[in-house]
């Protein structure tokens, strides 16, 4: 059964006021079109979870869709600070609750495979378990020695890009996997983008790339470009230029400003979005061609 | 003469940090210095090491400097890819790290590390990016190498906060939380190099060329103690700047 629709209206029937989103993508495959789309919904009072949450929810934060952030890293990769967001928690503004990644990746793995919390092993730092609850100790049955544990963290709906997935969102993904995976696994509900739709026959002649299964997705949009500024392996490249250009925009609260209302609020969709970037981004952004060799999976 | 000392401060501890370097070390690498300290010792004396990412990269072998530490040039190329949770627990917390690189904003004379908070967590004064994986690298890879410029407001006696430890209060209080690495071995500054004593304590135990211990101790915020073996650091190799500059980092990004 095709779940396929329009981006803005998975954003409408599955995103509310309130929500936690996860939207997903370690550096890869971040999903800014559904943001900018949540963006000019309106959409409020969201609890915003990411391991790192880069400049899509600087953007989302500044746009004023946010009552908390949630996150294990909270910097403009490979540039500096992430302005809006740090100025909102230095302000008093924004909620925030706070993880190193693995604890966050571990919150994860719990909620994906509906465990009550997970173990890991000791890091001898307590300073920020001591200023987060969801940091708890249990004894190690067998062994007798204290572990550290988190909770589930189980998103109201997770939004995940891939390179391609048939209209009933059975997903390939290669790249960076980052937490894709367990994200959809997490969340009540799954948006997830798409390069490309194709049918099922592409899906089922490389099975072993199927990370997204149908069965967990509830909406399937194709969104060709959707991660600009971040990237999608193959398809196009990270814009690095806009990354270093966001944190002269994040600077004031009116660049931001201009920059929204300029490329999401203006903007209809993410294809007028790529075609207002113009053609020497798109040559900029070009991925050239590095192919793997095919497999045999077996004619039985 | 002058060709001997024609290197800047990143130059320096980029070859001091590849020095440090084993073949066939497996690295947990991030982006910036210790991404070219790597790749300059796999072109010098460690063409074995193996480069692996946060992000879930392992072998990469990048064929421009990435900016971020999700690069799609890390994967293309490389050995394997996997997830994050893969990367964290069958590679770091599993023991199949030798090296973890590290940095922060403050590092203390026992080389516990801030990167979260400058003044009260509930109320920071500054916001900094906190943990990601530092934490975790810092407790569990089999060593650590922390590369950072000599300032005095970089090395507090004690840190603000503990994002990731090093030797805590010093004595076996690392070893007590029971952590499965030995924390931080060498700590590269632009003016020189600290190892942890028995105690866990930093002490001055190399000077780059043309350093005094003064200087040191001036940019420093605890009485540091100067180990009685203390060493001059060997000037970089013309070869080693050449690589550098000709072939790393054509661009100066980092250099």
């Amino acid at each position: 059964m095709t779940k396929q629709m329009s981006m803005k209206d998975a954003i409408r029937k599955y995103v509310h006021d309130g929500d936690t989103l996860y939207a997903s993508g370690f550096t890869h495959l971040i999903p800014f079109a559904a943001s900018h789309e949540i963006i000019r919904q309106g959409i409020k009072d969201l609890v915003l979870a990411r391991a790192t949450p880069d400049l899509i929810y600087d953007q989302m934060v500044a746009a004023g869709c946010a009552r908390k952030v949630v996150f294990s890293y909270m910097g403009n990769p490979g540039v500096g600070s992430l302005r809006r967001v740090r100025a909102a928690i230095e302000a008093g503004t924004l909620e925030w609750e706070e993880y190193s990644h693995f604890s966050m990746i571990s919150r994860l793995q719990a909620g994906a495979s509906g465990l009550p919390f997970m173990p890991m092993k000791a890091t001898g730092a307590s300073d920020l378990a001591d200023q987060n609850p969801n940091y708890q100790k249990v004894t190690d049955p067998y062994t007798g020695e204290a572990v550290v544990v988190v909770p589930p963290l189980k998103p109201d709906v997770a939004v995940v890009h891939v390179q391609r997935a048939d209209a009933e969102g059975n997903a390939h993904v290669w790249g960076i996997l980052g937490e894709q995976r367990l994200a959809a696994f997490a969340a009540t509900r799954v948006i997830l983008t798409a390069e490309e739709i194709v049918d099922q026959s592409v899906i089922r002649s490389d099975p072993n790339r199927t990370l997204i299964p149908g069965m967990i997705v509830d909406a399937v949009c194709h969104v060709p470009y959707c991660a600009h500024p971040s990237y999608t392996q193959g398809y196009h490249d990270r814009d690095n230029q806009f990354y270093l250009e966001w944190d002269q925009i994040s600077k004031t609260e009116e660049s931001v400003g201009e920059y929204l209302r300029e490329w999401v609020y203006d903007v209809p969709d993410r294809a007028a979005y790529w075609e207002k970037l113009g053609p020497e981004v798109h040559q900029r952004l070009t991925a050239g061609a590095r192919l793997s060799e095919p497999v045999n999976y077996g004619d039985y | 003469m002058t060709d001997e000392l024609n290197y800047n401060p990143s130059e320096l501890m980029v070859v001091n940090a590849a020095r440090l370097l084993q073949d066939g070390d497996v690295v947990f690498v991030g982006v910036g210095i210790p991404n070219l300290a790597c790749n300059l010792a796999m072109r010098t004396h460690a063409p074995n090491l193996q480069m692996i990412y946060e992000a879930g990269v392992i072998g990469a072998q990048p064929s421009r400097l990435p900016l971020s530490i999700g690069d799609p040039t890390l994967v293309s190329g490389a050995l394997s890819v996997c997830s994050m949770y893969d990367i964290f627990t069958l590679y770091l917390q599993r023991g199949n790290v030798d090296v973890g690189f590290l940095g922060g904003a403050q590092i203390d004379q026992y080389g516990n590390i801030n990167a979260t908070v400058i003044g009260d967590y509930p109320n920071p004064k500054v916001r900094l990016p906190g943990s990601g994986g530092s934490m975790e690298i810092a407790a569990w890879a089999n060593r650590c190498y922390i590369i950072t410029p000599h300032q005095k407001r970089r090395f507090p006696a004690r840190v603000d906060f503990q994002t990731s430890i090093g030797f805590l209060s010093g004595g076996d209080a690392r070893k007590k939380t029971g952590v499965r690495g030995a924390g931080p071995e060498v700590i590269v500054t632009n003016l020189g190099l600290m190892q942890p004593n028995q105690d866990g304590e930093l002490v001055l135990t190399a000077l780059h060329p043309g350093v005094s211990f003064e200087q040191v101790q001036e940019n420093t915020g605890w009485d540091l103690k100067q180990s009685e073996t203390c060493t001059v650091t060997e000037p970089p190799k013309q070869e080693e700047l050449r690589i550098l500059r000709e072939e790393l980092d054509p661009g100066r990004i980092y250099i």
